[in-house]
């Protein structure tokens, strides 16, 4: 996030539109944004009981063409981007030569191309560093005239089957039929969509790609419906707190190897077998867990929040670590935070003392995700 | 009793060598779901700009400064059940913290309630 006011902030395809429904914009990735609208916990609770609308816009959206594609991406991912099948998305790392976290993204394979989702404050390094390490026949399209639209909570899918969405070629699901982690393209009509089973709030939802020219149109029709609010980027990040979900900048960057932040599911066995990914050998060595520090979940003792950059000290006051997350928790009513602990404190029920502002909060090791996730998994067979 | 603000959105009430502080309605509005409020102990002697209080919400915590200098002698404790009080009723139940003011001239450099409006409405 940023605070620096002198800098030129962009402005979103649907910056009027936010503006007209009273949102407050705020700073942030390098673009003015909804921070909230009727109130941080009124949104929150709204998207986990109903469905809400988050303007996503700032993110990059990338497209890689090429034969080999899969196989070259993965030469800077840990992820088995070439195993996955067309319609499937995978969370993966971008990593640096070093096995630092560069970015966290999402890809799909489209079947034609990868799509990737990328963090909006690092878009333009991570498409730097791509372009640097990919083979030049790969080329890389940078889709700066696409909005993108998250409608995430348990009514979501009953909202988005009201538009009457049909699959762009015979065969394919409508979106209501993907399960999480799938997608595919649409359209609305005739415009064009491009929707993914996936978010980052740990509800069943969808993000919409869709060209930045219609995105008030879809935005309005989905928040006519009385089940869909439009909710702002204060919520998006109590929520995914909530979720468990790590946030780029905050909770991991590029000092930060892959099994310390808590993320082995994103080294995938086939890729630990090869070991050929940027930084495999530094990454590995720390596999399954033998980082000495450890991304983890806690519960604050008391009502007053732990906040990002609070020390996490020992009995002696040392600093041994720190929150990068920190939060009140709308739907537990209490303080949430996310840590890096010594992997001697990291396991559940382990209480820990945060400093902050000169007083010691007692905390405790939790699982996460804080709140269930609600995801709408492929039943397992 | 006369009321004064300051350009740091926190409104003093006095009345004889007692002040009342509290945040404005313009600053909870600001701030949104307000859900802990860090009051100063009851005894601190606070000088002019000190941090005396933290207002946390959902997302932040906020530094709420000393509007006067003072002795602190009573918080309000209901806002350790209700910290929403804030939100619900700023200028009133939601005050923070009572001090005896130490030097009452500093009430000269605050604004009052027509020059704080102004002051809001050119933000």
């Amino acid at each position: 996030m940023s605070d620096n006011k002198t800098e030129t902030l962009k402005t979103l395809p649907l910056d009027s539109w936010h503006r007209s429904l009273g949102g407050r914009m705020v700073p942030f990735a390098g673009y003015e944004m909804p921070v909230q609208y009727e109130g941080v916990m009124a949104e929150h609770l709204w998207t986990r009981e109903n469905a809400g609308l988050f303007d996503v816009s700032h993110m990059g959206q990338v497209q890689l063409n090429g034969e080999g594609a899969a196989e070259a991406l993965e030469a800077i991912t840990p992820g088995n981007i070439s195993a996955l099948g067309a319609g499937k998305i995978r969370y993966t790392l971008l990593l640096a030569q070093d096995g630092g976290i560069l970015d966290d993204l999402m890809v799909t394979n489209t079947g034609r191309n990868l799509y990737l989702v990328v963090n909006g404050a690092t878009k333009h390094h991570d498409i730097a560093y791509m372009r640097g390490q990919l083979p030049e026949h790969i080329t890389l399209n940078h889709m700066e005239d696409a909005a993108l639209l998250a409608l995430q909570g348990p009514k979501a899918a009953d909202a988005l089957a009201k538009l009457n969405i049909q699959p762009l070629e015979a065969g394919w699901p409508v979106p209501n039929e993907l399960y999480f982690m799938e997608a595919g393209p649409f359209l609305w009509g005739d415009i064009p969509l491009g929707i993914s089973r996936s978010g980052y709030t740990g509800e069943d939802g969808f993000e919409i790609s869709v060209p930045a020219e219609h995105a008030e149109k879809l935005a309005a029709a989905l928040c006519a419906m009385d089940e869909v609010k439009p909710i702002g980027l204060g919520a998006r990040d109590s929520l995914r707190l909530e979720a468990g979900l790590p946030l780029y900048g905050h909770d991991m960057d590029a000092n930060v190897l892959p099994v310390e932040a808590n993320l082995n599911f994103a080294l995938s066995k086939a890729r630990r077998e090869e070991a050929n990914f940027a930084g495999a050998e530094r990454v590995l060595a720390q596999y399954p867990n033998k980082a000495d520090k450890k991304r983890v979940g806690l519960f604050v003792n008391g009502r007053q929040p732990v906040r990002e950059g609070a020390n996490v000290v020992d009995a002696d006051d040392k600093v041994i670590g720190a929150v990068t997350s920190g939060g009140f928790s709308p739907t537990l009513q209490k303080p949430i935070a996310m840590a890096y602990v010594p992997a001697a404190l990291s396991e559940t029920g382990t209480e820990i003392i945060v400093e902050q502002r000169g007083k010691r909060i007692a905390c405790m090791v939790a699982d996460m995700p804080f709140v269930p996730h609600n995801y709408h998994r492929k039943p397992k067979l | 009793m006369s009321r004064y603000y300051t350009d740091e959105h926190e409104w003093v009430d006095v009345e004889g060598e007692t002040a009342t502080v509290g945040i404005t309605d313009y600053a909870q509005e600001q701030l949104g779901d307000i859900v802990f409020v860090e009051t100063p102990e009851i005894g601190a002697e606070l000088s002019q700009g000190d941090d005396a209080a933290v207002v946390e919400s959902v997302k932040a915590a906020s530094d709420v400064y000393a509007a006067v200098s003072g002795t602190v002698v009573e918080v309000n404790d209901a806002l350790e059940d209700e910290p929403a009080l804030v939100n619900s009723s700023a200028e009133e139940d939601g005050w923070f913290f009572r001090v005896t003011l130490s030097d009452k001239s500093e009430l000269d450099d605050l604004m009052g309630e027509k020059a704080y409006k102004a002051f809001v409405d050119g933000l």
